[in-house]
């Protein structure tokens, strides 16, 4: 009650590190151009005006893996695919996380096969896994504000990540 | 014999970068993609330059192979529309009706006119917004993105349609062995004539911003041009062949479900250009709107329906005719664990599809599942005229001409 | 064009170097022709005014297991002018898996071809550059023959999913 009152006049707020350094990682996520097959087109679907992405700062997707915070594997990873896959990812700097979006690269999808790797999961470690074939765009706009939710909870203690995935 | 010189062949990623990793050294080789902001999709281009100037470029594919074809094999014919969905994933009922229409070949079934009818409708309206992703990343390539975002405008409103009567905003499998899956809702014709009554004017506002502008105008004009017998050399079909003169349409010259019954043009162009493309595609957008209204008219002359053919070893009966008949209770239940059984033989459906000539091949032992089914993938095929088209251009132009070719990876690869 | 008029006029050609025909069961006339004839009636089709069937529409292979001979190579030729279909069929054996190309015809055959090879093993002589062109170049085995199986993973269930979880290669950071 004091500190408000105080606060309000003088403009200054407090807060803790961990929340400020969350706040800034959240609400410029820079997702990297990636899509692969019909999840992208939902995805370009979910950048175009009717359901913007642009409000979660996601209006540019970078081209270079090394200026994107966020990979979202949109679509069915092949295997002549998944060593591109994993090179990109390693060469994005931490903070990262993924999304995987769509059925294909949850778990391998319609197709149970020679050709697909079965769930992105197999070649990188996934963040938020988001159901759907395609998964509506307001299914992806969910997965990304739990993405968020799960982002503000990152302790700063060295873990860069925190682990459980989630299952949208 | 005559022999076509082999020096026009389409060239493999192997054929440029084995010699380049030789020791041959007067032009550079380039690793362009699978990821990369501008190629459509999971495409690889090896390319080799000389400055600037493309020398010569070599498409590399299978990034997003799936083996749909094998696992057509292991689903009976109805679950196996599914599958097809997934290959062009911008025009997903455009192979639905390729694969359903040769299987009703091979089953020798006849549709009734109202769901034929209904197919056209859709399948029209399926073209208009898979150009309308052909013409949104094409300029989103070229850096004119006001366009994407007007694109993606008028494929909402598509899409709540595909919606209504599916379901699902994109892989719909709407079009089922036998008809329709279900049938069209009661507020089906008031929206299709809504969008239709609009559509030409928005049609207008994309030309407004391109066709006369010359920043586009220098960059597709005389880029990438491609004459007509080089054309029917490499296979290239749809608006790509269309471009260079020859006015050949599939629903003109092969009609299927009725097309010849209705009153369209088909658009050509003289120069086999980018920017011919792109007004042979504009072209065909403004006639796939006045054929979807001509079917949205014989649709609500006729009114309400059925919307699958009678044959009940073919389509199911209604659940209602389940309760009292045994006949329709056996149709239902053999339908369901077994699936229907075509004759021995083979058959080939083909339609014009929004990227080409897309041919759909089913080979039948007899049982209730696909012995082969191969998809000549107009992508596929397209790519090969590449390397013809980029020889002498440069770089930047090898961006546009990729989406002036429109190639779909989900099927290229399959 | 009707199927009659073009059957008549290869057997008058080629007479009884070219093998039974029939008809697929969407229309079109499917005539066998064995291998060595192949390029042959392809570019007499072609060349021909009256048949003009100057497009190469579809090529594919098909594997018949348990057959001789087991595997197939299907042409589908489309005539612009005469808007006419006509089926090609050559049957080869696994042990002489070789068929010539038909990339000096049309160029649209390459990538066609390819992916034949890729698929079935079928090797066709003269062309320019058969490699894989769908499946990773290391990729040992033609996966959509007959006896190839489709190489699925386990579908879990929940009283599954431990034991199926605990096999999966799952990545690390």
């Amino acid at each position: 009650m004091g500190i408000e009152t105080k606060a309000g006049d003088m403009g200054v707020v407090t807060t803790s590190l961990e929340t400020m350094v969350n706040w800034g990682r959240t609400n410029a996520m820079w997702p990297l151009l990636f899509g692969l097959a019909c999840c992208a087109i939902e995805m370009m679907g979910a950048q175009g005006s009717n359901y913007d992405l642009s409000r979660f700062g996601m209006e540019i997707n970078r081209a270079s893996p090394r200026q994107a915070d966020l990979i979202i594997v949109a679509g069915r990873v092949s295997r002549k695919m998944a060593p591109v896959i994993r090179r990109l990812y390693d060469q994005m700097s931490n903070p990262k996380w993924v999304i995987a979006m769509g059925d294909c690269a949850s778990c391998g999808g319609v197709f149970n096969n020679y050709a697909i790797v079965q769930g992105v999961d197999e070649v990188i470690p996934v963040d938020v896994y988001v159901a759907g074939c395609p998964p509506r765009p307001e299914a992806l706009i969910d997965g990304i504000m739990q993405l968020h939710s799960k982002v503000e909870r990152m302790k700063l203690d060295g873990s860069l990540r925190e682990r459980a995935p989630i299952h949208v | 014999m005559t022999f076509i010189d082999h020096s026009l062949s389409v060239p493999s990623p192997h054929s440029i970068t084995d010699p380049a990793l030789a020791g041959k050294t007067n032009t550079m080789v380039l690793n362009m993609g699978p990821h990369h902001p501008s190629t459509h999709g999971v495409l690889r281009l090896v390319v080799e330059l000389d400055g600037e100037t493309v020398v010569n470029v070599a498409p590399d594919v299978g990034f997003l192979h799936t083996g749909i074809e094998k696992n057509m094999e292991f689903k009976t014919y109805q679950q196996a529309v599914v599958m097809t969905d997934r290959t062009d994933y911008l025009a997903p009922l455009s192979n639905n009706l390729s694969y359903v229409l040769a299987v009703e070949k091979l089953m020798g079934v006849e549709i009734p006119e109202r769901p034929t009818v209904a197919r056209v409708l859709l399948v029209e309206l399926q073209r208009i917004s898979s150009h309308l992703v052909w013409l949104s990343s094409h300029a989103l390539d070229l850096a004119a993105m006001s366009v994407f975002l007007y694109g993606f405008r008028e494929r909402e409103q598509i899409l709540d349609i595909f919606e209504m009567v599916s379901g699902a905003r994109m892989m719909t499998s709407y079009f089922r062995v036998g008809g329709l899956a279900y049938d069209l809702p009661s507020d089906f014709l008031p929206t299709v004539k809504a969008l239709l009554d609009i559509m030409p004017s928005r049609i207008d506002e994309y030309e407004s911003l391109l066709t006369n502008n010359i920043i586009w105008q220098e960059r597709t004009m005389g880029v990438g041009a491609i004459d007509s017998a080089a054309a029917i050399q490499y296979g290239l079909t749809g608006p790509g062949l269309r471009a260079t003169g020859v006015a050949w349409d599939l629903r003109k010259d092969m009609p299927y479900c009725g097309y010849e019954t209705y009153d369209f043009n088909v658009p050509i162009a003289k120069n086999g250009d980018i920017y011919d493309r792109y007004l042979v595609r504009m072209a065909e957008m403004r006639e796939s709107v006045s054929i979807a209204r001509q079917a949205w008219q014989r649709l609500t002359d006729m009114g309400p329906g059925v919307f699958q053919t009678s044959n009940r070893k073919v389509a199911p009966p209604p659940k209602s005719e389940i309760t009292h008949s045994m006949e329709s209770l056996i149709h239902h239940f053999k339908l369901w664990t077994e699936g229907f059984k075509p004759p021995r033989g083979d058959a080939l459906a083909a339609i014009e599809s929004p990227r080409g000539e897309l041919a759909t091949y089913i080979v039948s032992d007899g049982g209730p599942k696909p012995y082969r089914v191969h998809m000549r993938a107009p992508s596929f095929i397209n790519l090969q005229s590449l390397p013809h088209m980029a020889k002498g251009q440069l770089m930047a132009d090898l961006v546009a001409l990729i989406a002036s070719l429109d190639p779909v990876l989900g099927e290229v690869d399959r | 064009m009707d199927n009659a008029t073009v059957i008549e006029r290869l057997q008058a050609e080629f007479g009884d170097k070219i093998g039974p025909v029939s008809s697929m069961l969407s229309g079109e006339a499917t005539i066998n022709v064995p291998r060595e004839q192949i390029v042959a009636v392809a570019q007499f089709l072609r060349d021909d005014s009256a048949l003009a069937y100057n497009f190469l529409e579809n090529l594919c292979g098909v594997d018949y297991l348990g057959r001789q001979p087991r595997f197939e190579v299907v042409y589908h030729l489309l005539s612009h002018a005469n808007r006419h279909r006509v089926c090609l069929k050559v049957g080869i054996t696994e042990k002489d898996i070789h068929v010539p190309t038909l990339t000096g015809l049309w160029q649209t055959a390459n990538y066609q071809e390819r992916e034949a090879y890729d698929m079935f093993g079928i090797i066709f002589d003269g062309h320019p550059a058969l490699e894989r062109i769908l499946m990773p170049d290391d990729w040992s085995g033609f996966p959509q023959r007959k006896d190839v199986p489709l190489g699925y993973e386990e579908v879990a269930f929940s009283n599954t999913e431990a034991q199926i979880s605990a096999r999966k290669p799952f990545a690390e950071e």
